[in-house]
């Protein structure tokens, strides 16, 4: 429960940031790297990221993100992200959504009634095998909207992070 | 012993009561007799055994070339729709996914609309339902029409106004906030309308429930697993092959209280022999995905399970894969044919096509287990059953350590799997012609890498710890699916005819020597018994729905709901990933959605005069 509320504190606050059109993941460029926390990546603005190497090495968050997303998400939103015959494609999605829109979507949910075609996205904020793992789906679908991941499992990645580790721990533990 | 004094005391209390309760009784023969006459289609799965099987013989092998559209009709719901309609009389019934619409059409007036009903319900209940918000059709009995709900309401409506007579939630909350969804046909049997369960993926405990037909009263329930009391079962009198169970089987096979959130949903086809009074059907998986996370067989989760009609006691189970590695979801229908020759002496059998990729052939009588081999060459997951009466693994599948998820262990991709999670078949179902003595069944040619790891439980949350891939099989012909044609007293295939997708639509197979399915592309097949394409007509949409057939003055009709979704429409749509390079064909990754579109609508078929 805590956990939830500073998550969507984080949201609130990057909302605002988002308003001055600095947050979105459009292009590759925007989603450059630009500072290295023991190998969680940034862009310019303070966003996750990925890193791709020339090889193909994808880093921890991005492979991590690939495997939660093929577990709990990929039952709506198609295989890798492209999409089923009713959720959208998060690959495509992903290239205008915002961090700040991506977080709170996947916290809150989002219910779309429309009669002979309901569309609900369920609410994660208090579903730890999500809400621990959110930097990793989001950096993950951003490689895949923009950075020319291709589908399928990323061949090679970079070890895990004792930090990612230590992350881990205590987000599923508490 | 509850049900038992009421109905008594009820029964005593007034001659008015009584003569409803002769009522109900009569009401019963009174199906048995729609489903007798092959004009109608009185009951979802063409009769109790399951075989879909019609004895119309109008529409031939020399004349199905002929078939045209008589008419249509739209749901005007776009999500997937599985099961099909009832014909019973002159009227129609299609139901609808979500929201679960019911139109019941006058067959004499070009199908106008005699009623409609559409439920109100919680749209909580859309997310939770983990692949799509498919529903599998409704019942009839005793002059009313059964819809279960997204929501797990049992409603019974009046068949001659669609007026609610009474409803009754099956599951513990009814707003999805512990994962619990009804997606599964009912079944009439007797004095009783028979439900299961879904939610496996939310760590929901399966359960199959009765209901006193006539007023929604709760009759009995078994649990997939929990105590005796519990399951139903009797620890000296149900056996598994042939030995008594013993006690506590449904707890003392898990650690903890894990048998609490431990799946075993019961969301196929049901299936009755009234001379043994016994029902049949299959439970799911164990939940969760994560095998090395619940220790343990999991009973009675993946089972075959026989039980008393009037009292829910198990006569006999089967569990086909106990702990479960890889969502081998064992919920397939049972079907009933009689006269088999296996080895040499004609049986009363069971045949279950699981997704675990082996066909079983069991006396339904005694649960001994007579045949259990691979319907597809792809299946890899185990070399085979073990058939020795003798041996301490008897009836257990010889599992390779290759791709066990459990030998392999969390976090470790075990690759090559076949089939994958969707099975070699899902709950399309097949169909049985007595004539031929063979099984047509709709299957999947599809493999899968599969990761466990660890997850924790959140009600109503999904409860998976698996990452998976899946791909059509590899060295094959490259498409997802086969219709195939099998022998159940040999267990072998007598002919399979290669799909550029899986087989999502459950067959139909008629005294006219033609068998009819579906495609994911949107075609209606029509196929003669040697598997020849006999005629194919593309409806507006993928066909995960069953082929159903009727006679209506004088004249024969096959019927079937189109509208792509469903677990077909997740996995597919978009294309599966691209397996290792130099495996399968190119045709294999298409994506569906080059194809066909959304769109709920029903497809009639006639030859013309
Ligand atoms: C039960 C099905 C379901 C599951 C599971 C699911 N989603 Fe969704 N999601 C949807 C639907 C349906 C929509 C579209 C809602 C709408 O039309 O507004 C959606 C929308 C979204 C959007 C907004 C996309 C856009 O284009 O606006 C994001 C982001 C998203 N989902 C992320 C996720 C993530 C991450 C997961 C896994 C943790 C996930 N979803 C799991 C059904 C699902």
């Amino acid at each position: 429960m805590p956990i939830r509320m500073t998550l969507l504190a984080v949201t609130a606050g990057l909302a605002l940031v988002a308003g001055l059109g600095s947050a979105y993941a459009d292009d590759k460029a925007a989603a450059a790297v630009a500072s290295d926390e023991n190998g969680k990546y940034a862009d310019k603005d303070g966003n996750p990221t990925f890193k791709i190497k020339e090889d193909g090495t994808v880093d921890w968050y991005t492979y991590s993100g690939f495997r939660r997303f093929n577990s709990d998400c990929f039952v709506c939103h198609g295989a890798d992200g492209a999409g089923s015959s009713f959720a959208p494609a998060l690959a495509d999605s992903l290239k205008t959504m915002s961090y700040a829109d991506f977080l709170s979507t996947v916290a809150e949910g989002r219910k779309n009634l429309k009669n002979g075609n309901d569309k609900v996205m369920p609410a994660f904020g208090n579903n730890k095998n999500v809400y621990c793992y959110m930097d990793d789906l989001y950096v993950y679908l951003r490689a895949r909207a923009v950075g020319d991941l291709p589908r399928g499992r990323p061949a090679k990645h970079e070890d895990k992070p004792p930090a990612a580790k230590e992350a881990e721990a205590s987000c599923m533990g508490g | 012993m509850r049900v038992h004094k009421n109905l008594i005391g009820i029964a005593l209390a007034t001659t008015a009561m009584t003569f409803s309760l002769a009522g109900g009784a009569l009401a019963n023969d009174d199906l048995q007799g729609l489903i007798s006459d092959s004009k109608n289609w009185a009951i979802q799965t063409g009769d109790y055994a399951n075989t879909r099987y019609s004895k119309l013989n109008k529409i031939t092998a020399d004349n199905v070339k002929n078939l045209q559209v008589a008419w249509t009709f739209s749901t005007g719901v776009l999500r997937g729709h599985e099961g099909g309609p009832l014909i019973v009389g002159d009227v129609m019934y299609v139901h609808a996914p979500y929201p679960n619409t019911v139109f019941a059409l006058d067959l004499n007036n070009d199908g106008k609309i005699l009623w409609k009903y559409e439920p109100k319900q919680d749209a909580n209940v859309i997310p939770i339902m983990c692949c799509d918000t498919v529903n599998r059709g409704v019942a009839y009995g005793d002059g009313k029409i059964f819809l279960y709900q997204a929501d797990t309401t049992l409603v019974a409506l009046d068949a001659k106004t669609g007026k609610p007579v009474w409803s009754v939630k099956n599951a513990e909350a009814s707003d999805g906030s512990k994962g619990e969804s009804g997606t599964s046909a009912p079944m009439v049997v007797k004095d009783k309308v028979i439900v299961g369960i879904s939610g496996g993926e939310f760590g929901v405990r399966g359960a199959l429930t009765a209901y006193d037909m006539k007023d929604g009263k709760q009759a009995w329930r078994a649990w997939s697993m929990g105590s005796d009391k519990e399951t139903l079962i009797d620890p000296e009198k149900t056996t598994q092959l042939g030995k008594p169970v013993g006690k506590d089987s449904g707890t003392n096979t898990w650690e903890g209280d894990q048998w609490k959130t431990g799946g075993g949903t019961t969301w196929g086809w049901y299936s009755y022999d009234p001379k043994l009074n016994l029902i049949y059907y299959g439970t799911g998986n164990p939940s969760t995905w994560n095998p090395s996370q619940r220790p343990g067989d999991n009973k009675w989760s993946m089972t075959i399970m026989a039980r008393d009609a009037d009292t829910g006691m198990a006569k006999w189970l089967y569990q086909m894969t106990p702990h479960d590695e890889w969502d081998y979801d064992g919920i397939n229908e049972m079907i009933l044919a009689d006269g088999i020759e296996v080895g040499g002496k004609p049986r009363d059998v069971l045949v279950h096509f699981d997704r675990n990729g082996f066909a079983y052939t069991m006396d339904r009588a005694t649960g001994e287990l007579l045949v259990a081999k691979k319907y597809d060459p792809a299946v890899n997951w185990a070399t085979e059953v073990d058939m020795d009466k003798d041996s301490k693994t008897y009836g257990r599948p010889k599992v390779v350590d290759k791709y066990s998820t459990q030998a392999q262990g969390e976090d470790v991709n075990t690759t090559g799997i076949c089939p994958a999670a969707l099975g070699t078949k899902d709950q399309q179902p097949a169909a049985y012609s007595p004539k031929t003595k063979l099984f047509y069944v709709p299957t999947n040619h599809v493999c899968m890498d599969y990761e466990p790891y660890k997850v924790s439980y959140t009600a109503g949350q999904p409860y998976v710890g698996a990452t998976l891939s899946m791909y059509p099989a590899p060295n094959s012909h490259g498409g997802m699916g086969n219709f195939i044609a099998w022998d159940a007293a040999k267990g072998e295939i007598v002919w399979s005819k290669p799909e550029q997708f899986s087989v999502w639509s459950g067959a139909l197979a008629t005294d006219g020597d033609v068998v009819f399915y579906g495609t994911l592309e949107g075609y209606l097949k029509a196929v003669d018994k040697d598997g020849k394409e006999l005629y194919k007509f593309k409806t507006p949409s993928g066909i995960i729905g069953n082929v159903t057939t009727y006679e209506h003055k004088g004249k024969q009709y096959v019927a079937v709901l189109s509208g792509v979704g469903g677990w077909a429409g997740i996995g597919l749509a978009a294309g599966l990933t691209k397996p290792n390079e130099g495996l399968g064909a190119v045709g294999g990754y298409a994506a569906l959605s080059d194809y066909t579109a959304l769109g709920g609508q029903l497809t009639v078929f006639a030859v013309p005069e």
